[in-house]
């Protein structure tokens, strides 16, 4: 199968950091058993972790066989997350318990994962945000793993409610500073209690060696250097300390601009093309200042279009391609179609479902996308080109179509480590604003854009049509989309790596300055694109190549390219559909046939031990090793998430009626056998 | 047998088991051996066409027509522009072949006349049954169209020109015998019938209560067949109801039938009332009898006029009345026009959601669903019996019965369970496969016909998928009953009833489908099946788990390709290999073992440095 790419270099020997896999794997089930068996519900706090408000005689909605009923318990609002704490916590069934989330229980949210506060008044449902002049009966928590929470507040004191309801209110909705991120207090708390994976050799890009690796890897090593001109950020606090240009640029052109206009490498394929990004030069109305510009990009252009380098084709991202603005409207909508309050309005939604989807245009977005990311495949692999991307910053759209290129162009992508060190090196390292994008700060809502969220949600389209092209599975990926809300891992909470340096290291540096003139609104687009193809041809080549390579048998070690006709890109179901009752699939589900997988591997994993065992002692077998998923057939589409369980096997059916037919009601109302049966 | 290297590119289409591979020279080839030929099939003509290739464009070839099928050879090799492997086509010496049974056309059509100008627009256009037309351009010159239609027409629809289908020259063999399969007194007693309720009568032995009831049909014990015959003449053509499935623990029953002939006047019938009565009183668990009409309430109360009805709550006292609201026969053929329209030749890209959802195709498979999941919980949890009717019983009703018990009976879920359950429910219930497929029939526009039992398959489809251990079959088993449903090869799909089919004599004249696929059932076997017993299925029927069933309505689409089988099934089917083979091992080191005695191990090297090891990542 995968190659498990010997990845050496810097990785492994810098100091561990946490991991975002917050799921407990089967061997560690029981110490959590311990808990479990604790009559008392107590608060479970992280180390560092504050309680800061709480009320009692709080009633939380459970929905089941589509009727709600309510569970008394706590509501308390620490400055990691909001949990509620039911009086009484029933003990979890086995199939619950297998699978657990570490750090945030069923109940909790952390505050960056909420999403929006609704208060009802009077059967009304208004949003909720600043300071409150009277108190709501509900509180609706829409979440952004896309989790509804319901508490109903009637029976607490008054004073209780304000004191809860402000207080959720200010610490998730209110701008913060980053020196307020949980993340410091846990990570002065915890420093003595990380644990060091030595299996994690996720390569980080924070040293010049790690780059030299991934030069030396995919033998870009010839014509492209790693550079550490920018140590300290002396240059340009929006690029990383060490980076990748082709070998002959100056290094002191990097000072000319920041770093703007230079050719910054990513990755090199076996062929020798390779895939370049640039962020653009600001757009100055001086002429003089423009015919520098102008003479400087000529230079630029000049190296990197001789030999030994091969042609170069110019992608601009920030015109003819998407906009941010057009990805966050198309996911504000989208996700509205998950976010449901009760079964009413799941059944209502569900018959104009496929339009509300395409009206959200997420898919389609989903689509251009990996079109986008094939296009440029083709043009390195067919057609033996240099691929320069170009945006604004070089830091969005830059990193999601580089990152699918990679993916589908490189195996070693497609393995744990070789995703982790991939998402490591173009996101991470290239700048993605995490901390804005996300809105972790809650300082300006316009900059919240999913593009990490969507890059995804593309991987899990290449995940779903080719499972066995990876290492992980689709359940990996939900799981990291849910870690861009958990303030405890360092990776999505900083807009640059200078930031987390600078923050990190020493966390007495002051206040941190908000970089708003990186924001540089203009670009100089067309002049820079040397190389056009007319959109027919690249369309041709496009199709052919496409075709071509899909009418193949696949080989998961090499190319991979991902359908994208209508009906092959989906909804990412097991994020999306995972909190939702009505859409749960009792003891179905892609996780049955999964399930099945495992079993069949640890069943001849045993076999294989036992032959060993055979071959060195004469001893009879040991004993059958403990199924792991005895039970997978009874477990539900929604696992290893499933704990809204719907724990009765009734059905759920359908409550809205019909949809008119329009068009067809005269054929409606005809008899299927036109035949009067006359009175007998 | 298909030979390894061809079935992996008619993994989609029609069987060719009895299919010698052609000869491998290429050159000089003797007709009789171009074309595959089952026993009894006969080649008619051949005829030089061009093939319009929707996906791949124009190819030179050659057509041959026999008694059976269309089968079409290229005569040039493909050049590179020819970029799939197209499973419409089987590629063999690098030419493209083309199998068409006639049994799937559905309209035959010529294009252009003696005028046109344009390449190519001098042909015919054939409409298939099954999702796909077929264009064909000939010469102007000669009487090569004119001979090709008039054969056509005469092989694809042989009852218009006093031929009989191919099923009936078939002269297949096999090793098993399909016929066999379904027995209906087996079943019952399977069922645990006849019981101290229900009797089994052979009243509609000559079917004489009902002709389009089958022969044996089971009935409250307490019920004479003097009742039965006076219950017949108020149900719509006879059908009485009788039962189709008990419950093997609460004992409540699934009854059919059709509807009440109440008329404008609303006439009542005691024997009826009674009678329901009696199969409400077989329950003592629940007071009330459950009656789903399958049809939205508007329909049912128009069908009075036409002197149908439904059971009112004046007449019926213990009984409770669900309308489920599925449309009827026509609604669905129109609804099966319009997913083609979006799937074929071209597929909808960026708008393909809507689309979708104009056909309302998943909107109709939602509505059957829902019905069938609300019979299947009222008898299981609800504890209550249920008699289930449309107008006249044979499509909506066929559909809910069967795939309530799909969800209730596990048995019925196996590879002879459901060939059961369909030779029971469907084709023994009378539904009309010949009006409603149109078997050798020319009238294209008879509005007779209507995809229902493709929807019933389709929803076993949308089960399969949400529950992939939960079936013994594969899709390819759903499939390649679809492709026998209109290939007319066989005699299970064709005719109406069971009284027309007796007197054709179909099981002594015609092959059974099953015979086809049990002596093939390796190849229609789901991997994952893990066998449960008295689990009950109940299926999410939500859009947003409802999918079109891209390998069946999309399957000539060679960019909608599947890969076949799916990787993780193979991933499975893999290990599953290596299982067998450690354990084949582990035996013969335990017997070696035990042969030695206490002999020290001799062996120095690992067995595992001989084998490959698993690896635990997928």
């Amino acid at each position: 199968m995968l190659g498990k790419g010997v990845v050496g270099g810097g990785g492994g020997t810098k100091a561990p950091k946490p991991s975002f896999v917050s799921y407990v794997r089967p061997e560690e089930i029981h110490t959590n058993e311990k808990e479990v068996t604790e009559k008392e519900v107590t608060l479970h706090l992280l180390p560092g972790e504050q309680l800061l408000c709480e009320a009692s005689t709080v009633l939380k909605y459970v929905q089941e066989d589509s009727c709600q009923h309510g569970v008394y318990g706590r509501l308390v609002c620490t400055d990691f997350k909001i949990a509620f704490l039911g009086d009484d916590e029933s003990a979890l069934d086995n199939d619950e318990t297998q699978f657990k989330n570490k750090v945030i229980g069923e109940n909790d949210i952390t505050l960056h994962c909420v999403d929006q506060i609704y208060g009802v008044f009077d059967e009304k449902k208004k949003t909720l945000f600043g300071q409150l002049k009277k108190y709501p009966e509900k509180l609706i928590i829409h979440c952004k793993d896309l989790r509804v929470f319901q508490f109903c507040l009637r029976y607490t004191k008054e004073e209780e409610v304000k004191r809860i309801v402000s207080g959720i209110i200010h610490h998730t909705q209110a701008p913060k500073l980053l020196k307020r991120l949980f993340l410091f207090s846990y990570a002065t708390a915890a420093q003595n209690n990380t644990v060091t994976d030595p299996k994690n050799h996720t390569v980080m890009f924070d040293t010049l060696k790690d780059w030299c690796w991934e030069l030396e890897r995919t033998k870009g090593n010839m014509k492209y250097k790693a550079v550490s001109v920018n140590e300290g950020y002396k240059v340009c606090e929006r690029l990383p300390a060490y980076f990748v240009v082709p070998t002959p640029l100056p290094e002191e052109n990097v000072q000319r601009f920041q770093g703007h206009g230079i050719p910054i490498w990513c990755w090199s394929c076996h062929n020798g093309s390779a895939l370049l990004k640039m962020s653009a030069l600001p757009k100055e109305q001086d002429d003089g200042i423009l015919q520098i510009q102008k003479s400087f990009l000529d230079g630029i252009y000049k190296t990197i279009h001789r030999p030994p380098y091969e042609i170069v084709k110019t992608e601009d991202l920030s015109s003819n391609f998407l906009s941010l603005q057009e990805i966050q409207t198309a996911y504000s909508k989208f996700k509205q179609l998950f976010l449901i309050d009760n079964s009413t309005e799941f059944w209502d939604t569900d018959i104009k479902w496929f339009s509300l989807l395409e009206s959200s245009s997420w898919l389609d977005i989903i689509r251009r996308c990996l079109k986008k990311a094939i296009e440029i495949t083709e043009c390195m692999e067919a057609q033996n080109m240099n691929v320069l991307l170009l945006e604004e910053n070089a830091s969005d759209l830059c990193c999601l179509i580089s990152s699918l290129v990679q993916l589908m162009m490189d195996p070693h992508c497609r393995t744990r480590i070789g995703f982790q060190s991939l998402i490591q090196k173009e996101w991470v390292m290239g700048g993605h604003c995490f901390l804005d994008r996300c809105n972790h700060l809650r300082q300006n809502d316009k900059e919240e854009v999913p593009v990490f969220l969507l890059f995804l949600d593309c991987v899990w389209q290449l995940v779903h049509q080719h499972p066995p092209a990876f290492e992980f599975t689709e359940t990996y990926l939900t799981v990291l989309s849910d870690s861009l809300y958990i303030p405890i891992f360092s990776t999505f909470f900083f807009n640059s790596p200078h930031q987390k340096d600078t923050n990190m290291s020493s966390p007495k540096r002051g206040f941190f300055r908000e970089e708003t003139d990186h924001l540089i609104k203009n670009l100089l687009g067309k002049r820079i694109s040397k190389l056009i193809n007319s959109s027919d041809e690249l369309q041709d080549n496009f199709r052919e190549f496409y075709d071509s390579w899909h009418s193949k048998s696949t080989d998961y070690h090499g190319l991979l390219l991902p359908h994208i006709e209508g009906p092959e890109i989906k909804v990412w179901a097991q994020r999306y559909l995972r909190w939702i009752p009505e859409a749960q699939i009792l003891g179905g589900g892609q996780v049955a046939t999964l399930s099945k997988l495992l079993e069949m591997m640890e069943e001849v994993q045993s076999l294989q031990e036992k032959i060993d065992e055979r071959h060195h002692s004469q001893q009879a077998p040991q004993a059958e090793a403990p199924c792991l998923l005895r039970n997978s057939a009874r477990l539900s589409s929604l696992f290893p998430f499933a704990l809204l369980q719907r724990h009765s096997s009734k059905p759920v059916l359908p409550t809205s009626g019909w949809k008119a037919l329009g068009d067809e009601d005269d054929l409606a109302k005809r008899e299927d056998e036109f035949v009067d049966l006359g009175d007998v | 047998m298909a030979s390894a290297s061809t079935s992996k590119y008619n993994s989609h289409s029609l069987e060719n088991e009895s299919i010698k591979r052609t000869s491998r020279d290429g050159v000089n080839r003797d007709l009789t051996e171009a074309v595959p030929r089952l026993p009894g099939e006969t080649l008619i003509t051949d005829k030089e066409v061009i093939y319009i290739c929707p996906f791949n464009g124009p190819i030179k070839g050659r057509v041959y027509i026999t008694n059976y099928r269309l089968y079409l050879r290229s005569l040039e090799t493909l050049s590179s522009h020819w970029r799939f492997e197209v499973d419409t086509c089987l590629f063999q010496d690098s030419s493209l072949i083309l199998d068409v049974p006639l049994g799937v056309i559905s309209r035959i059509e010529k294009m252009g006349g003696a005028t046109s100008r344009g390449e190519n627009s001098y042909g015919l256009d054939i409409t298939c049954k099954d999702m796909r037309n077929l264009r064909f351009a000939l010469k102007q010159e000669g009487h090569s169209r004119r001979d090709m239609f008039e054969i056509l027409t005469r092989y694809a629809f042989p009852l218009a020109h006093s031929l009989p289908l191919f099923a009936f020259l078939n002269e297949e063999k096999f090793n098993v015998d399909g016929w066999t399969v379904y027995n209906p007194v087996e079943e019952y007693r399977r069922q645990g019938l006849p019981n101290h309720h229900w009797r089994i009568t052979f009243i509609n032995k000559c079917y004489e209560l009902c002709d389009t009831y089958p022969a044996l049909l089971v009935v409250p014990y307490r019920a004479s067949d003097d009742d039965l015959r006076r219950v017949a003449t108020f149900r719509s053509r006879n059908r009485i109801p009788v039962l189709s499935w008990i419950h093997p623990e609460n004992k409540t029953v699934i009854v059919r039938c059709s509807q009440p002939l109440v008329g404008m006047s609303g006439k009542r019938n005691k024997d009826d009332e009674k009678y329901l009565d009696v199969i409400r009183e077989t329950n003592k668990q629940i007071s009330k009898l459950t009656i789903y009409d399958a049809r939205p309430s508007v329909n049912a109360v128009a069908n009075k006029a036409t002197g149908g009805g439904y059971e009112s709550d004046d007449a019926y006292h213990n009984a409770e009345l669900f309308f489920l609201d599925i449309h009827n026969i026509h609604v669905m053929r129109e609804s099966l026009k319009k997913v083609k329209d979006i799937v074929y030749p071209n597929v909808e890209e960026s708008h393909w959601l809507s689309s979708l959802e104009s056909t309302h195709w998943l909107e109709h498979i939602k509505l059957v669903l829902t019905g069938a999941i609300q019979v299947a919980d009222k008898v299981s949890s609800g504890k209550s019996s249920v008699l289930v009717h449309c107008s006249d019983g044979w499509d909506r009703t066929a559909q809910l019965t069967s795939l309530a018990m799909l969800m209730l009976d596990s048995f019925y879920r196996s590879i002879e369970g459901f060939e059961i359950l369909v030779q029971k429910e469907w084709i023994s219930f009378g539904h009309k496969f010949a009006s409603r497929i149109g078997h050798g029939d020319k009238n294209h526009t008879d509005a007779d016909r209507s995809p229902i039992f493709l929807q019933f398959i389709d929803c076993v489809w949308q089960m399969s998928k949400q529950f992939p251990t939960a079936f013994e079959f594969n899709e390819q088993f759903l499939i390649i009953i679809l492709d026998h449903l209109y290939s007319c090869r066989f005699g299970t799909f064709l005719f109406n009833c069971e009284s027309a089919r007796e007197r054709q004599k179909v099981t002594e004249r015609t092959v059974s489908l099953w015979s086809l696929i049990n002596s093939n059932k390796e190849k229609f076997k789901n991997p994952f099946y893990t066998k449960e017993i008295n689990r009950v299925l109940y299926p999410v029927a939500s859009m947003r788990h409802l999918e079109l069933w891209v390998n069946y309505y999309i399957r000539w689409n060679p960019r909608i390709k599947q890969q076949q089988p799916n990787p993780v099934e193979q991933r499975y089917m893999e290990l599953l290999a290596l299982r067998d083979e450690y354990i084949k091992r582990l035996e013969e080191l335990q017997l070696a073992n035990s042969a030695k005695l206490s002999d020290p191990p001799t062996s120095p090297s690992s067995p595992s440095q001989m084998m490959p090891h698993v690896q635990t990542h997928f």
